[in-house]
């Protein structure tokens, strides 16, 4: 009991430290045959012919299939829920193989070979004609007239427009004496960089195809999968073993659907796709690139009378999650600093680079970083200290979001910011590095966030569960919510032990692996939902399985059931707490009763119609070398409040790794363009600038718990949040070390050269 | 099209001596995984990038993907399943790995636990920097590489009997 709120072991652990956890391609059959892609080698245009003769004539090339092979059957890839409203679907515009190619790395044919060696040889043997077209990558100029167009049934490009109109943002303008603080903040295009690639093999059993996938959403797969074959959903059949991370860019269908249909061209044969990392970076989704242009007009005593936002995200060639994602970073903007009159316009447009998809924080990094920066900027124009600027400003206690109906229970942003500012010194240092006029500076920057746990009310937001009490008192537990890397089967046990009366988290068997045959229909693994929506199927189903336990206890034991409880893996009166049975002698009783033999088992499903908010910050203290144009991380502190922990271990351990890939976003990680051409220049490990160990110092993870009073288990989000303030406030301690403000990250040594040198710091 | 050239490789793999036909183009995580099935040993980037199919060739950490099968021919090779003892016991990095929740997803822990084989065998003292030097040939995604430093640098001060170093309790 009170396995809740314990820093246990990882249920996989001793697997994963002893190289036995098989993830897709360990459990590969031998016969598998290997289909590798042709990629367009333009960033538009149509493919005129295709000259697979030579391609054919390779010693063991089995197939070629062509963009003028396959079906002209649009599908979806967001991994999103499905929606009953036509009109919230999500956009249908991808087929399997394109023969109009809208960027470079876009997939044009596939070879199916018996041996990866010919059918690589395969690819490169295939003769592709194009005619070209022109390409646009500036999401910009994508929208302006005579734009190349990359879909028709977009003009100019646009995918989708939302507003926000609260108040009066022209007449609030006008009130006499208001400080107006202008920027234009840039960030970039990064990829997820999981270490395992995607990939997927694929045949057909029994009439059926079955599809085993790197992916984190296998029942949405599925439906895609069946949506892109034109066969019955019941007809796919999706399995989903661990995986080697995914942070959102497997939350799209990625190449199972081709490799699916690559099966079905070959008689059903098993067929494998193994993306390369080089394919990775490119083919598969990327962080979108958001332009934000932020006016805000501040009150001598720095409180604001107006905000405008205007955000240009850029989709890529593909919709993918598309609109979802500027469009939550847009819906923080009036809730993080609340002002009566604001006026937001988010665009997604079309260009002709890879198409990007959900990423870990799904659009709160990129708003993050320009509304952070920019709060600094507006601390200063008032001459106040940036920390007092956010306590003045920051979400108050009692904010309800009238869409979501979140409601801001707690002190959190202040109490989280406290323990930052207790750990990073902040006072003392911050007066000490005032005084500093030398080649070297130090900086101390602060950063919040905004974020909500799932995605209600926007979309469906349901967990299933099936529990089953085995014979020797054991429970093995399964639900559609995924294992990824996070630790989500850990804390499933955790919880399962407590709401049954378990003696410990290892007395719950998680079947990690969903397979869409057996698993209760779920979601998977998105919108840091895991925990906090399983939480209410895991009470629920739990609660339903202890009501047949006691039940039959009853039976067995002659007292009413609301006199017995399970404590610790035993049958308990409540009254005198005496020891009735244990559970397994239940269990033994229950399935060999020759009278009255009952297999003890619960299922239901929880739909969930609530919302959490979930806040918290970073400190960060540079160094930085104006000559040099270098920075260099000292400290960095990140604090959440996700409400109760369950696993505080796996929390901080969850946090650790959302600041790498903040450390990441703010200093080195950008996939770049060949303006030229569209070719990506850096799609691989080496060029792209991954943090390694050397690049970060001590990772600091605090929390504040504060129990979310909607939970089950008073849990909220925690999966995406990490990943979202460490950015500006890197770009904010760099603020205050130099005073130059820099818009766009990531903040390299070019980006400092050309701002020192902008700003007088650094001279010919 | 040229014929396949194949060549007859003797090497000893986890303690265990064996011959094998290879294809003179395939590395060594090709031998390792297709035709011994220890798939512990990871494919990430498989040009050397990012360190997940690392193993020891006598004693010493390599890029299994960089490294060509035919090289093994007279080599010990070690690989994370044989790092267990005979009667399935943990290494004491494994189980820090374990204990320090320094494992997520587990892609690249294999490789992250040979390269620590290879620094702790040394049986030396590393400062903070020189360890994070020695292990920054590995990328990861999920761990911030915060709870893998300090697996590996407590199994280090473990070993040298340094058992009162204020670190072993953080």
């Amino acid at each position: 009991m009170g396995e809740v709120g314990k820093r246990e072991v990882r249920v996989d652990a001793f697997d994963k430290a002893t190289g036995r956890t098989k993830y897709y391609e360990d459990l590969m059959p031998a016969e598998a045959l290997y289909a590798r892609i042709k990629h367009s080698t333009i960033a538009h245009g149509f493919v005129t012919a295709v000259d697979t003769a030579e391609a054919e004539q390779i010693d063991g090339v089995v197939k070629v299939i062509t963009c003028f092979d396959v079906p002209d059957r649009p599908f979806p890839t967001a991994g999103h829920p499905w929606s009953m409203d036509p009109h919230h679907q999500d956009v249908a515009d991808r087929l399997l193989l394109n023969r109009h190619v809208r960027y470079y790395g876009d997939d044009v044919a596939v070879v199916i070979a018996e041996n990866e060696v010919a059918a690589m040889q395969g690819v490169r043997a295939l003769k592709v004609t194009y005619e070209e077209l022109p390409f646009v990558l500036d999401v910009q100029k994508a929208m302006e007239d005579g734009a190349p167009q990359l879909h028709e049934a977009y003009p100019r490009n646009i995918l989708n427009h939302t507003s926000i109109r609260n108040g009066d943002y022209e007449t609030a303008v006008k009130e006499p004496g208001l400080i107006k603080v202008e920027g234009w903040y840039d960030t970039p295009t990064v990829q997820h960089c999981h270490i395992e690639n995607h990939g997927c093999f694929a045949y057909e059993e029994n009439g059926r195809m079955t599809v085993v996938s790197s992916t984190q959403i296998p029942h949405i797969v599925r439906r895609v999968v069946g949506q892109a074959l034109g066969r019955p959903w019941g007809d796919i059949r999706l399995i989903k073993p661990y995986i080697g991370g995914g942070f959102g860019n497997k939350q799209d269908a990625l190449y199972e659907p081709l490799c699916a249909y690559c099966s079905t061209q070959v008689g059903g044969r098993c067929v494998r796709v193994d993306c390369s990392r080089e394919e990775t970076f490119v083919s598969n989704r990327v962080r979108h690139a958001i332009r934000s242009h932020i006016i805000s007009w501040l009150r001598p005593d720095g409180t604001f009378a107006a905000r405008k936002l205007e955000c240009f995200s850029s989709q890529g060639a593909y919709a993918s999650h598309g609109h979802g994602i500027v469009a939550k970073g847009m819906g923080a903007f009036p809730q993080q600093y609340p002002c009566p009159n604001v006026e937001g316009d988010a665009y997604t447009v079309f260009c002709n680079k890879p198409a990007a998809g959900a990423m870990r924080g799904y659009g709160i990094p990129q708003a993050m970083f320009a509304n952070e920066s920019h709060i600094d900027e507006c601390a200063k124009a008032v001459g106040m200290d940036p920390l007092a600027f956010r306590r003045q400003n920051l979400m108050p206690v009692g904010f309800k979001d009238g869409f979501s109906q979140n409601e801001n229970y707690f002190d959190s942003y202040n109490q989280c910011m406290d323990k930052g500012k207790a750990y990073m010194d902040y006072d003392r240092k911050i007066k000490k590095y005032a005084q500093e006029t030398g080649p070297i500076r130090h900086g101390i920057g602060v950063a919040t966030f905004w974020y909500n746990t799932a995605v209600y009310p926007i979309s469906l937001e349901t967990s299933s569960n099936r529990m089953q009490l085995n014979l020797d008192g054991t429970v093995t537990m399964q639900c559609g919510e995924t294992e990824i890397g996070q630790g989500a089967d850990t804390v499933y046990a955790q919880m399962t032990a407590d709401v049954l009366g378990l003696k410990s988290y290892k007395d719950v068997h998680v079947v990690s692996c969903q397979d869409t045959d057996i698993t209760p229909t779920g979601l998977g693994a998105y919108a840091s939902r895991q925990t906090y929506v399983a939480g209410f199927s895991i009470r629920q189903t739990g609660d339903l399985l202890k009501e047949k336990i006691l039940n039959y206890a009853s039976e067995l034991n002659r007292q009413a059931p609301y006199n017995m409880d399970i404590v610790d893996g035993n049958i308990v009166r409540i009254g005198d707490g005496r020891v009735l049975m244990s559970l397994s002698e239940l269990a033994m009783t229950a399935q060999y009763n020759p009278v009255h033999s009952e297999h003890l088992t619960a299922e239901s499903t929880y739909t969930i119609r609530n919302n959490a908010y979930s806040f918290g910050c970073t400190f960060a203290e540079v160094e930085v070398d104006i000559p040099m144009c270098h920075v260099k991380l000292l400290n960095i502190i990140n604090v959440h409040d996700c409400g109760r922990l369950i696993n505080p271990a796996l929390a901080e351990a969850q946090v650790h790794g959302g600041m790498s890939m903040a450390i990441g976003y703010g200093l080195s990680e950008q996939l770049l363009f060949d303006e030229k051409t569209g070719k990506p220049l850096n799609n691989n490990l080496l060029d792209y600038k991954l943090s390694t160990i050397m690049d970060h110092p001590h990772l600091e993870a605090e929390f504040v718990e504060n129990p979310e009073p909607t939970s089950a288990f008073g849990t909220k989000a925690l999966g995406e949040p990490p990943a979202c303030s460490g950015a500006p406030a890197i770009r904010n301690a760099i603020y205050n070390a130099t005073g130059v403000a820099i818009n766009e990250n990531p903040i390299n040594p070019h980006i400092l050269f050309k701002r020192f040198t902008e700003e007088g710091l650094i001279q010919d | 099209m040229a014929k396949k050239q194949y060549q007859l490789v003797s090497c000893t793999i986890n303690g265990k001596a064996v011959e094998q036909m290879v294809d003179v183009r395939a590395s060594l995580t090709d031998l390792l995984r297709n035709d011994f099935r220890l798939t512990s040993v990871k494919k990430g980037c498989e040009v050397g990038e990012c360190g997940a199919c690392n193993v020891l060739i006598d004693g010493e950490c390599f890029n299994s993907c960089l490294y060509l099968a035919v090289w093994a021919e007279g080599k010990h090779i070690t690989t994370l399943e044989g790092l267990m003892g005979p009667n399935g016991e943990l290494s004491d990095i494994q189980q820090a790995f374990m204990d320090e929740t320094a494992i997520q997803c587990g892609f690249c822990i294999p490789g992250f636990i040979m390269t620590a084989v290879e620094i702790l065998n040394r049986n030396r003292y590393y400062t903070d920097e020189e360890l994070r030097k020695l292990l920054s040939g590995h990328l990861c995604r999920c761990t911030g590489y915060e709870n893998i430093f300090k697996a590996v640098k407590k199994t280090m001060l473990r070993r040298l009997g340094r058992l009162d170093d204020p670190f072993l309790t953080t």
